[in-house]
Order: C-alpha cells, then sequence, then structure tokens
C-alpha cells in the first residue's frame, strides 16, 4: 500500500470496493436484512456529517434531524408533485436543500458558542416540524405524506427483489458522499476544521477565516443530513412529522459518541448501533416476558444505561476499542513476542 | 382587552414554570459548565414520588417536601457518580452521559407507573384565570430564585461557590473545597428543578410530560443568558408570555417555530443571550 | 483538464443508467399480486399475527392499554385450545406513533417473523404509511386502530378493513342529535389538528353547519387548552363538541372549571371513556374543595359509543369481558380502552374461525367481507365486498351522577357521504350466539 495514489482515487477504489462487498452481502441475506443493512447506509451518512461538524469542527448540534426533515419532505414532495424526475434528480435536489438550510443555520450558528448552539439547534429541531402543521395542504398536516418510489429499470423488475435494489441505491449514494466527506476531512479544509476547534484565536492568526470554515463545516453536514433524509424518504415511502422529533437528532448525536468522534470510521460503527441495539434489546426484552409496563420501557433503559457506560469507561467509543484490536494485531504485543 | 389579560395571566404563569426550570439549569451550567439533559428526569422521577407520597398520605405537602428532598439527593448522586468523573472529558461528553440519564429516568418511571397518564395535584385550588395555583406558582418560584441569588451574593457558601464557578484552580489555592462546592450546586439545582417539575406537571403525570417544559426551559436559559440567573428568570417570563400570545392569537401549532422564531432573533443580535456576558475566551 | 473530461463523461454514462429507471413518482407496469403459496405464519397448531402500538413515547399515555386486552382475549382463547385448534401468536411492536419506525417494525413483521396478519395497527399517520405495503404484498391488514375514513377503499386496498366507526359517521350522529336536542342553541367546535378533525367535522356540518359560532382545533403535544376555550367562551357557544381524546377531554373539563366555563360538552367516541376520565380527573374534585363533587365534574357530558361499556356490567358482553379481565389482568384498569383491545382481539378470532381450518390469507380476507361478523359490538360493521369501513353508528349516552352511563338514544346507523342516520333495530347479539371456544 505504500504506492502515491491521490487520495481521491484511494477513496473511489475503496468505495467501490465497499459498493461490491455490500452487494454481495445484500445477495447472500434475505430481504428484510437488506432493509436493514439499507437503514445503516441513511443513518451512516447522517452521522458522518455530523461528525464532521461535531467531531472535526466542535460544534455541538442537537438539531440535525431538521436537515433530514428538510430531505425527506423534499424528496417527498418531488416524487408527488414532479413524477417525471428519476429518483437521483430528487436525491440530488434533496442534497442540495439541506445543504441550502445548512447555509442559512450556519450563518446564524457561527457566532454562537457551546450550549447557546445546542439551545438553538434543539429549538430548531423542535420548531421546523411545526411547519407542517400550518402549511397542511401542502405537507398533509401531522399525518404526513406517503408514496412509493419508482426506481427500477424495467428490465430489473421481478429480477432484483425491490428491497435489496433499494439497499445498493441508497449505499451507492452513501459511498459517494462518504468519498467527498473523506476527501475533505483529508484535505486542507479538514485541516482547518481542526485548527478552529482547537483554537479559534491562534487559527485565525494563522489567516484561517473562522466564520467561513464554520459556516462550510454546517453547510456539507447538512448536505449529508439532506442525503440520509431524502434516502430515508426513498426507502421507506414517508415523510411525516413524527418521524424528525428532537429524540432523532439526539440518537444522531448519540451514535456519533457510542461510534467514536474522531473519524469517520465511527460514523460506521453509530449507525450499526443505533440500528442493531435496538433490536437486540426488543429481542432481549420479549425474551424475559416481564409484565408489559417494564417489557416496553426495558429497551430505553438499556440504551440509557449503554450511553452513560460509554461515556464514563469507553469515551473513544466503539472506534476506539477497534483501533487498540488493530494496533495489538499488527503488533503483538511484547510478551507474545518474547514467546515465540 | 379581557384576552389579552387573560393570554398574559396564563403566560405569566407557564413563564414563571420555564423560569423555574431553567434556573435549575443555569444554576448547574455556572457550577459545572454542564447542560444537564437529565433535568426533565430529575424532576419527573420527584414528581413521581410526589404522587405516590401523595396518594399514600393523603398530604399534597408532604408529596411536595418528599419530592424537593429527593430530588436535591438525587441531584448529587448524579453528580457524585457520572458528571464528577466526566469533569475533564468536554461538552459533548456530559451531553450524552445526561442524555443517557434522561431516557434511563423516563425508562425506570415508565416500569414503576407505568405509561398512562395519573392525576397530579395542583397546590392549591387551580379554578380561576389566576387562581390560588397559579399565584402559588409565580410565587413560589420568586422565593425560590430570590433565595438563590441571594445565597449566592451574601452568604459564604455562595461566595465559595462562585468561587468555583469562576475558577475551579484559584478556588481550590484559597481553600475552598471544590468537589463539595460541585456537589452543592447540583444538589440546591436538582431541588430548584423538582420544585419547578411539581409546578409544570398538573394536571396529568406521564413519563414524557417535561420534555416540552424542558426545551422551553432551556430556550429561556439561552435567551437569558447561561450564566444569569435572573435573565433566565426574565427569558422564561417573556417567553411564557410570549408563546401564550401567539397560542391564542395566531394558533397552538405555531408555538414551537415562534419559540425557534425568539431564539434566532435574540441570538442574532446577542449571540450569549439577552443578559449573558460575551464569553471571554477560555484557553 | 483530460480528466474533468472523463468525469463529465462518467457523470453522464451514469446520469444515462439511471435516467432508464424512469420517473421517481411514476407507476411502473404492474406485476406481483397473490402468489398461492402455503399462508406463512400459519402452522397446524398456530397461527402468528402482528401489530404496530404506540407503547413508549409520547402518544404511549391513552394507547398502550389497547394492546394488553387484545392479549388477554388471544390468552382466553388459547386457553381454551385455540381456533379451529391453533393457538394465535400475537407479536406487538413498539413503533412510538413514528411512522419511520411503523413502517420498519411492520416490515419486520412481514418479512423477518412472516406474520399471516396484522391485525389492529394503531393511529393515522402511522398506518397510513404501511397500507399500500400491506396491500402489495397481500398481508391481510384487518381492525385498524383509527376512525380514518382512508382504510374503507376495498377497490385500491382490498387486504385492509377498518374497525372504529369512522370519523365523518360519528359526526353525523352527533350532528343529528344536536340539531335535535340543543336546537336554536350555539355550538362550539374543539378538535384535534389532524383528521380526527376534518373527517368529523363533514359530518357536523349536514346537521349544525349554521349553529356553529367558532371552531378550534389543539395540537395533541401542547396541552394547554385555555386559550382555545376561552375563544369558545367568548363566543358564547352553549354546547361545546369535543374530537378529542381522553387527555384532552380530562383537560377540557379542568380548564372550562378553571375559566369557570359551563357549556354542555358533547364528546366523541375516543374520548368519552367514563373510567379513564374518572381515573384522570377525580383527584381534582377532591382538591377543588367542598364545592366539587367527585362525580359532579363528569355529570351530565354526552357521549357517543359503538362498544360495550365497561361501566355497564349488566351488559352480557362487557360481563364476558370482565371474566377475561379479572383471570389474565386483574391489575389493570377495566376501562373502554381496555375493552376496545378486547372486542378487536374477539372479533379478530371470529374471522379467524369463519376461514377455515384450511387457512390462507384469501380465507381470511373472504371471511371478512363476507358481512357475515356480527359481536360485541352495538351496531353492525359495513364489511362487505364493496366497504371495508368499520362500525357504521353509534348510540349516545350521558354519565349520570353515580358514574355510570345512561342511554340517551338508541343505536342509530349511517353511512360516510351524505346518507340519512337511521335507527338500528336488530338486537344485539349474546357471547353464547358467537361462542368462539368451550
Amino acid at each position: 500500500m505504500t504506492t502515491k495514489l491521490p487520495p481521491l482515487v484511494l477513496h473511489l477504489l475503496a468505495a467501490l470496493g465497499c459498493l461490491v462487498l455490500l452487494v454481495l452481502l445484500t445477495l447472500v441475506t434475505d430481504p428484510f436484512t437488506n432493509l436493514r443493512i439499507a437503514t445503516v447506509g441513511y443513518y451512516l451518512i447522517a452521522v458522518a456529517g455530523l461528525a464532521l461538524l461535531t467531531g472535526f469542527n466542535g460544534q455541538v448540534s442537537l438539531g440535525h434531524g431538521a436537515f433530514m426533515f428538510i430531505g425527506a419532505y423534499t424528496v417527498a414532495l418531488l416524487v408527488k408533485r414532479v413524477p417525471a424526475f428519476p429518483i437521483w434528480a430528487d436525491l440530488l435536489l434533496a442534497v442540495l436543500a439541506g445543504g441550502l438550510a445548512g447555509l442559512l443555520a450556519g450563518a446564524a450558528a457561527a457566532r454562537l458558542h457551546g450550549p447557546y448552539l445546542a439551545g438553538a439547534t434543539l429549538a430548531l429541531a423542535v420548531g421546523l416540524p411545526a411547519v407542517t402543521q400550518r402549511f397542511p395542504d401542502l405537507f398533509a398536516g401531522s399525518n404526513g405524506l406517503s408514496f412509493t418510489v419508482n426506481s427500477q429499470p424495467a428490465g430489473l423488475v421481478g429480477v432484483v427483489p425491490p428491497t435489496r435494489w433499494q439497499s445498493w441505491i441508497v449505499w451507492l449514494s452513501v459511498l459517494l458522499a462518504l468519498v467527498v466527506l473523506a476527501n475533505l476531512a483529508r484535505g486542507r479544509l479538514g485541516r482547518t476544521l481542526r485548527a478552529v476547534r482547537d483554537d479559534e484565536v491562534a487559527a485565525s492568526l494563522a489567516g484561517v477565516h473562522v466564520g467561513r470554515t464554520k459556516i462550510l463545516a454546517f453547510l456539507v453536514s447538512s448536505a449529508c443530513g439532506g442525503l440520509a433524509g431524502g434516502l430515508q424518504a426513498f426507502l421507506l415511502g414517508t415523510a411525516a412529522p413524527g418521524s424528525f422529533t428532537p429524540a432523532l437528532s439526539l440518537s444522531l448525536l448519540a451514535a456519533l459518541v457510542l461510534g467514536g468522534l474522531g473519524s469517520l470510521w465511527g460514523a460506521l460503527w453509530g449507525a450499526i448501533a443505533l440500528v442493531y441495539f435496538q433490536v437486540w434489546t426488543d429481542d432481549f426484552a420479549e425474551l424475559l416476558s416481564l409484565r408489559s409496563d417494564i417489557a416496553d420501557n426495558l429497551p430505553l433503559a438499556l440504551y440509557g444505561v449503554v450511553l452513560i457506560v460509554t461515556v464514563l469507561a469507553f469515551p473513544a467509543g466503539i472506534q476506539g476499542g477497534v483501533r487498540k484490536l488493530w494496533v495489538r494485531v499488527r503488533r503483538p504485543a511484547p510478551s507474545q513476542r518474547g514467546e515465540s | 382587552m379581557t384576552t389579552f389579560v387573560n393570554l398574559t395571566l396564563g403566560g405569566l404563569s407557564s413563564g414563571a414554570v420555564y423560569a423555574a426550570l431553567g434556573l435549575s439549569l443555569v444554576i448547574i451550567y455556572r457550577a459545572t459548565r454542564v447542560v444537564n439533559f437529565a433535568q426533565p428526569a430529575l424532576a419527573l422521577i420527584s414528581s413521581y414520588l410526589a404522587y405516590s407520597v401523595t396518594k399514600g398520605t393523603g398530604s399534597y405537602w408532604l408529596g411536595f417536601v418528599a419530592a424537593i428532598v429527593a430530588g436535591t439527593l438525587l441531584g448529587v448522586v448524579v453528580e457524585r457518580l457520572i458528571i464528577r468523573p466526566l469533569r475533564h472529558a468536554g461538552e459533548l461528553s456530559a451531553i450524552i452521559a445526561t442524555l443517557g440519564l434522561l431516557l434511563l429516568l423516563q425508562a425506570v418511571a415508565g416500569m414503576i407507573w407505568s405509561n398512562e397518564p395519573h392525576a397530579f395535584a395542583y397546590a392549591f385550588d387551580f379554578r380561576g384565570r389566576f387562581s390560588p395555583s397559579d399565584l402559588f406558582a409565580v410565587l413560589a418560584v420568586v422565593v425560590a430564585a430570590t433565595g438563590v441569588l441571594l445565597l449566592f451574593k451574601f452568604t459564604p457558601l455562595g461566595l465559595r461557590l462562585r468561587a468555583t464557578a469562576f475558577n475551579p484552580e484559584v478556588a481550590k489555592l484559597v481553600g475552598v473545597r471544590v468537589g463539595a462546592m460541585l456537589t452543592v450546586g447540583w444538589g440546591l439545582a436538582a431541588g430548584v428543578g423538582s420544585l419547578a417539575g411539581l409546578l409544570a406537571t398538573p394536571p396529568f403525570i406521564f413519563p414524557t410530560v417535561l420534555d416540552e417544559v424542558f426545551v422551553y426551559a432551556l430556550t429561556a436559559a439561552v435567551l437569558g443568558g447561561l450564566d444569569n440567573p435572573l435573565g433566565t428568570i426574565v427569558g422564561g417570563l417573556v417567553l411564557g408570555i410570549g408563546l401564550s400570545y401567539v397560542s391564542g392569537l395566531l394558533g397552538a401549532e405555531l408555538v414551537p417555530l415562534a419559540a425557534l422564531a425568539i431564539l434566532v432573533a435574540v441570538l442574532a443580535v446577542r449571540p450569549s443571550g439577552l443578559f449573558g456576558r460575551a464569553t471571554a475566551r477560555r484557553v | 483538464m483530460r480528466s474533468r473530461r472523463s468525469v463529465t463523461a462518467i457523470a453522464l454514462a451514469c446520469a444515462l443508467v439511471l435516467a432508464a429507471c424512469g420517473g421517481a413518482g411514476e407507476t411502473p407496469a404492474a406485476g406481483g399480486g397473490d402468489k398461492g403459496e402455503p399462508a406463512p405464519g400459519v402452522t397446524d397448531t398456530s397461527v402468528l399475527i402482528g401489530s404496530h402500538q404506540p407503547l413508549t413515547g409520547p402518544a404511549a399515555p391513552g394507547y398502550s392499554k389497547i394492546s394488553v386486552g387484545a392479549k388477554a382475549v388471544y390468552s382466553y382463547l388459547n386457553d381454551n385450545g385455540g381456533i379451529n385448534g391453533r393457538k394465535i401468536d400475537y407479536k406487538v411492536e413498539d413503533d412510538g406513533y413514528n411512522p419511520t419506525k411503523t413502517v420498519e417494525v411492520v416490515k419486520k413483521l412481514v418479512l423477518q417473523d412472516k406474520v399471516f396478519a396484522i391485525v389492529g395497527g394503531l393511529g393515522t399517520p402511522t398506518h397510513s404509511k404501511v397500507v399500500e405495503y400491506l396491500n402489495s404484498e397481500g398481508v391481510p391488514d384487518l381492525l385498524v386502530s383509527s376512525g380514518a375514513l382512508m382504510w374503507d377503499n376495498a377497490a385500491k386496498n382490498p387486504k385492509t378493513f377498518g374497525y372504529q366507526l369512522d370519523y365523518t359517521r360519528e359526526g353525523k350522529i352527533q350532528g343529528q342529535y344536536i340539531k335535535e336536542k340543543f336546537a336554536g342553541k350555539k355550538v362550539g367546535l374543539l378538535v384535534q389538528g389532524d383528521d380526527v378533525g376534518t373527517d368529523t367535522q363533514k359530518g357536523l356540518d349536514q346537521f349544525i353547519k349554521d349553529q356553529i359560532v367558532s371552531r378550534q382545533t389543539y395540537d395533541p403535544a401542547n396541552t394547554d387548552v385555555t386559550p382555545q376555550l376561552s375563544a369558545l367562551q367568548a363566543a358564547g357557544a352553549e354546547v361545546v363538541v369535543c374530537e378529542c381524546i381522553p387527555a384532552f377531554t380530562a383537560l377540557t373539563i379542568l380548564t372550562s372549571l378553571k375559566i369557570g366555563y359551563k357549556a354542555q360538552l358533547v364528546v366523541s367516541s375516543i374520548g368519552a371513556d367514563p373510567a379513564t376520565l374518572a381515573g384522570l380527573v377525580e383527584q381534582f374534585a377532591k382538591q377543588g374543595g367542598a364545592q366539587v363533587s367527585g362525580a359532579a365534574l363528569l355529570t351530565g357530558i354526552i357521549g357517543t359509543r359503538y362498544l360495550p361499556s365497561a361501566r355497564s356490567l349488566d351488559d352480557p358482553w362487557t360481563a364476558f369481558f370482565k371474566q377475561i379481565h379479572d383471570k389474565y389482568i386483574p391489575d389493570e384498569a377495566f376501562t373502554d380502552t381496555l375493552v376496545y383491545g378486547m372486542v378487536q382481539a374477539y372479533t379478530f378470532g371470529q374471522a379467524l374461525k369463519a376461514a377455515g381450518k384450511d387457512l390462507t390469507r384469501q380465507k381470511l380476507v373472504d371471511a371478512m367481507s363476507s358481512g357475515e361478523l356480527k359481536g360485541p359490538g352495538l351496531t353492525p360493521f359495513a364489511f362487505s365486498k364493496d366497504s371495508h369501513a368499520g362500525y357504521t353508528g353509534a348510540l349516545v349516552f350521558q354519565i349520570a351522577a353515580d358514574g355510570n352511563v345512561t342511554t340517551l338514544q338508541e343505536a342509530k346507523t349511517t353511512d360516510r357521504e351524505t346518507g340519512p342516520v337511521s335507527d338500528y333495530k336488530a338486537a344485539q347479539l349474546k357471547p353464547e350466539d358467537v361462542k368462539l371456544v368451550g
């Protein structure tokens, strides 16, 4: 791996490899697992976007679900109102809509620090979905929109099961977006983002435009949120205000910390945890055959405990553990070396 | 005109509750630079305890006292077990830890008291546009807030609390037991939070009852300035009355949007809230 | 320069490939349909069914006990040998009233657990997102827990059946009663700001459009209804029609008391459960001092219902369900909410029995649309080949000073359009008439 390929090519190759692996994975798993794989995909890009904003740039957003809301409604309205648009155009517009909203939010947020930013973004997550109540004719009020997305080429209908096809589309989009993100993170922007996070004054003395950098971080991260929402709408055929509660925004942030803040890998672990932890705890609660009051609330309680324990005992998240393991595999511990 | 007066009075009593819960957030923020997302859950557990005690003994006031005491203790325990180990871990860790605690406590409440609503008593007769109960809510918040302000300003304990908040290292050098002060701060805040919960919960209690109040309390604290207890109280009252007008004159569905609009408008002009100090850079 | 050109070429190629998929909102050529395979979820000794309910989160208060009632009835049926020798395995998934989660858990039930049918999926915003999916997969989608009109669309959604009296029918029955008994009185509306509100007004307006002086909506997330009730008071409404869930009926009662507003309350079936309301407001009666007695807060409230009341134990069905309650879930309060779930489960049991020993999904759907299902309800289902609407009418009752219910107007039925509201005469069947087991 010492050949000097430019990062973009390297990232594209890696993405292609991942896509092949994922297609293989969907081929050997059942339709419902395909759906879950796709679900991990759209959460991954949402959390990865947040990783850029919060992990790299240090801006804590409690309202990232709002950008998913925008992406989802963009796709929903386009599918319903402009049926002739192909899905890739809808998704592209969802990215643009998310990015545009992020630009505005970022401009408003650039001067805010720590908890002020947190409070403002939380208000965004609570406030924005209320728009649907104000314009019920367009957004269908609290019931929201439901629709079916036609995305499969005619030749593949009946050949590839719909959930499998959907998971391919989701992951293709997600991997393309990740390539962009990874490139940004490794390049100049990544360094500026970290510089601003670590010390705004020093960064600005070194010629970094602090405000612009923060807005840019918001823009990129919200565009990812828009894509995630658009993919969710594409996958599930729904856009409703009840899906975009503050709980969603907070769970994205929780996934980021669970997975590990420092890298995009953490976003992957976080997204997997977000999807599968719920599944496991539900199954576990069912297994115990408890009284309904206890069984219903057990998954939430376990989720809470895991968040607390992670922060207290494993602050580097899952990625921290993975990294430690990786180091150990590559360089056997001294004692083992002695034995051999 | 009567509508206007009625909406103002209605907004005043809900604003008082936002102010009280906001105040508890501010006390904690000043002491430990943590926004305590578990605050509604701590208040929730106290309110449920009040519910059970009141149901068992028939006395509202026994329940009231039990809730405040239990809430305070809960705050102390949380600080020692969860917040203390995180003191060097950064803003996000504390947010996630308190968030985890919120989920855990809400789930526990659901397990013990079920997710179904129960009737939860007002302190006094609640009948009337500005009822004895509303009056009590406003008075209780005023008394609690004044007490907290006087405590900070004029007592040796308050001085030590402020010293700890201002600069823990220096406070330690001059002999303040910083750890103990943080614990006291959390206990105090959770006690005030419990009071807010008791005032905000009626008429019904269920695990998510305080979520909405919390969002507006945080909004109030951010509006007023997280550093400034007095600012938060003003912020809470302004927000309560403002949202009451929006709800009554424009429509209830606009309330969350209005809260966002008010917040954005204020923060655009004053990024540290109406009364917050412009944050000096912390190196 | 060269690289930019190749990027453009790749993008163009991708665009062309993807454009071949056609528009995202267009309908592709039809395919699929009934596959004629052995019925999923069915063995010789068991049948697996699923449901989605808000067990946690903001909508859980008020709804989380419906599936508890249903579960008790299934336990009773199973302990007595099951239906056609099959025990009913009832799997409830928590969707937290979040439509995204509803789609996920319903797909899990269908694809992974392979349920035979979905029974009693709860909520309009939630269930509306899975109707199309269930119908395209051929999964029976029975007895939806919502009064929206959209479940009744036999041509488009042949597998979906309603359960509740729909909001428009109920609005018509309320409107007819108010026009007759409160002629000339000013009427105010307090409705939930979604299809509950809009559909009910379609019914009410057919009768009392010119009597209505003010229309107010509430948002379930905002528990302060003082502004709305103040507006009704200012408009001088003497009758308030409350299309509210139980917590908001209770809030309406308490807020009226708070602002000193006295009007005749007319509550729709979704929020008129005397047992639940009593649980919520009696505490306040004690507190209000000697002037207000416990039952007084509820006395005189007029409601509509289409199911046996948990409060009238002389109804043979109520007595029957109370026995099941006492045996399987004695710790739960015996409310109309519980009865709602129990009737739903019993009705499903009837359909399952009628579908016969040799069970397929189509047979279950045929049994539903046969029009033969009669049972605990006070009015008949509309179920036929053309209509998939649930209950078609209701009686009008009043809460008496002793907390029991008295009937003001016997059951009437109507349609969802502009047809007349007419008396329903047939005698109600008793539990022994439609015995499922034992």
